[in-house]
């Protein structure tokens, strides 16, 4: 079991407090000097109720529909079942939805890379007319909510036919006004000797960004890569304007709809439920540190 | 081209002024399409996907069109309309009362969160992991935990309070607790967020001030009260504004439990407006009150930071 203290984040991004830790003694000798503490009594029942729903979600898709449906219900299964799941492929595209919500995120994480990080870069060490000019409107548009753009957004991609396409649900996740902001504080926050060394060794200003500057960016394009992750795989309101032909659904519009159809059935909406929400949690375990380090980056960018 | 014609090496023989004046603005040119090159495309997308719709919708605002025949021009006539609606003033009493109930208690949620977890004991990343993984889920997939969880039937809350001798409740079906029950489960998800800033916060606290207090013989509960919570005040105005936000803006999670029932009392502003423009194809109305929301958020911010900025705190 580990015992991992601090996982606050530590990027240059979001360690501007500079919290110094000591040198972590081994495992072993770290448990056994902590002693116990009277906060076990309250954070173990809040952690217990954060998971519930979770547990909740996972019983409920491989419990048989006659035990979740008799009175009063049963919480816990009597036996696993996978027929939850298997309806649910039979009657609904879910797998199809779930490689399209995939592909919007995979486009999304990639351009979002690409484009922001050049953006960022162009605007923490270039030096051209417009910059500043460039970078205020860039941030202006950080105040603007989507709900503003709904309408005409809609209109447009309409007369430019991608409504009902999944591209509708791609293009406006290619990049973001958050995305170039988080990219050129970090690169401001890189020392330039070492582009200027590459620049002088007869480097383009590419090769140099290419070489030099993005290895050292990956703790911020960690960062952006989830950031971008979070909002392309889970973004309802968007797709639910725009598409509105089944083959294009995303996962979450997919299963919204479902939902609307099959009020009571809920073994098969708790089984698209955990597909829906399985790899992001996966993903979650894995990158925990990154992930707060982004929420952390998210709440700071004010 | 290479670099080294841009940037000569030190020590070379000086060249003639016109010569080098060329070169200067042969340079200055070929920096300013390097510039643009990095941050065009980025740019061209960002702004394209906000200034343009941006002005347009403000057009749409004094049009009534459906988007199929003839925009017609009514002046103000959408403004005006907005104040007489009697819909709308539901949907932004609906709002309020979920910015009431959400923000207070997610601040308070998220500080309480950020104070346990603030500490080296055993187990302590199992206890951040489980309060932190809801963040993840998205709308759709907690709205039909929701709706499972607060079924009047077949829902666990309502069993766990069967068990225990409490009267059942209609929850999402009753309108009065509807928008309670949809304020639950969006700090049961957001909860993370609160609570990470506020353990970024509270590692900021200067421990030699702590550590003068408690010499000084304050006990833990002063210490907090007194030293630590006036520390955290920017970060407390931080929150409450950008939870604000959020609040106001409410819509996923209408959309997924209860569609704005029951009897409308769900219906948040962006979901009257999601309906007014994209059910009723009103879309200069709808425009309309998309800019009243926008000058809304606009007047929140701008008073928060005023009145922090005046009080001496320094919130941004």
């Amino acid at each position: 079991m580990s015992v991992e203290a601090p996982i606050l984040p530590s990027t240059p991004l979001a360690n501007a407090g500079g919290v110094v830790h000591p040198p972590a003694p081994s495992a072993r000798a770290r448990r056994r000097k902590l002693p116990f503490s009277g906060w076990h009594f309250l954070l173990v029942p809040v952690a217990f109720l954060f998971l519930l729903p979770f547990v909740e979600m996972f019983l409920t898709s491989v419990e048989p529909a006659s035990e979740i449906n008799k009175f009063p219900p049963a919480f816990i299964p009597s036996h696993f079942t996978l027929d939850g799941y298997q309806k649910l492929f039979e009657q609904s595209d879910i797998l199809h939805w779930l490689l399209n919500t995939a592909i919007v995120s995979a486009s999304a994480i990639a351009s979002h890379l690409v484009l922001c990080s050049l953006a960022g870069y162009g605007f923490a060490r270039l030096k051209f007319p417009g910059r500043s000019f460039g970078f205020l409107a860039i941030l202006a548009t950080i105040m603007v909510p989507t709900q503003l753009l709904m309408i005409p957004t809609y209109i447009m991609f309409a007369r430019l036919g991608l409504v009902d396409h999944l591209s509708a649900a791609i293009v406006p996740w290619l990049a973001s006004a958050f995305g170039i902001f988080l990219m050129r504080q970090f690169f401001l926050s890189l020392p330039a000797e070492l582009e200027e060394a590459g620049l002088i060794d007869g480097c383009t200003r590419l090769q140099v960004f290419f070489r030099i500057v993005l290895p050292l960016a990956k703790p911020a394009l960690a960062t952006l890569a989830i950031f971008t992750l979070l909002g392309s795989w889970n973004d309802l309101v968007w797709p639910l304007i725009a598409i509105n032909n089944d083959h294009a659904f995303t996962l979450q519009l997919g299963l919204t709809n479902f939902q609307g159809t099959r009020r009571t059935e809920w073994s098969l909406l708790m089984a698209g439920n955990v597909i829906a929400t399985l790899p992001l949690i996966l993903f979650f375990l894995a990158a925990q540190k990154q992930f707060v380090a982004t929420m952390t980056f998210a709440g700071l960018k004010g | 081209m290479t670099t080294s014609a841009l940037r000569p090496p030190e020590g070379a023989p000086p060249r003639s002024s016109t010569a080098r004046r060329a070169s200067r603005r042969h340079r200055s040119w070929r920096e300013a399409l390097e510039g643009w090159g990095f941050v065009a495309p980025a740019l061209v997308i960002v702004l394209g996907l906000t200034v343009f719709p941006g002005v347009w919708a403000f057009l749409l605002s004094f049009q009534k069109w459906d988007g199929f025949s003839d925009p017609i021009s009514v002046g103000t006539g959408n403004y005006r309309d907005m104040i007489a609606d009697p819909e709308l003033q539901g949907a932004v009493a609906h709002t309020a009362i979920y910015t009431v109930l959400f923000v207070p208690a997610s601040v308070l949620l998220g500080l309480f969160l950020a104070v346990a977890l603030n500490r080296r004991i055993r187990f302590i990343g199992l206890y951040r992991t489980a309060i932190f993984v809801p963040f993840v889920a998205s709308a759709a997939a907690t709205g039909i935990l929701t709706t499972y969880l607060f079924s009047p039937q077949f829902g666990l809350i309502n069993n766990v309070l069967r068990v225990v001798g409490l009267p059942e409740q209609g929850w999402l079906e009753d309108r009065h607790e509807a928008m309670v029950v949809i304020t639950i489960m969006s700090l049961w998800g957001q909860a993370a967020f609160t609570t990470v800033i506020y353990l970024a916060a509270l590692q900021d606290v200067p421990g030699d001030v702590v550590e003068a207090a408690r010499i000084d013989g304050a006990n833990s509960w002063q210490i907090f009260w007194r030293v630590v919570w006036p520390q955290l005040a920017p970060v407390t105005v931080f929150v409450g504004i950008y939870q604000t936000l959020q609040a106001i803006q409410l819509f996923d999670l209408v959309y997924t439990t209860t569609r704005g029932g029951p009897l409308e009392a769900t219906q948040t502003i962006v979901y009257y407006l999601w309906k007014v423009a994209f059910q009723n194809l009103q879309f200069g109305y709808g425009s309309a009150v998309a800019y009243g929301l926008f000058f809304v958020t606009l007047l929140v911010t701008i008073a928060v930071a005023v009145y922090s900025r005046k009080s001496g705190r320094e919130a941004f």
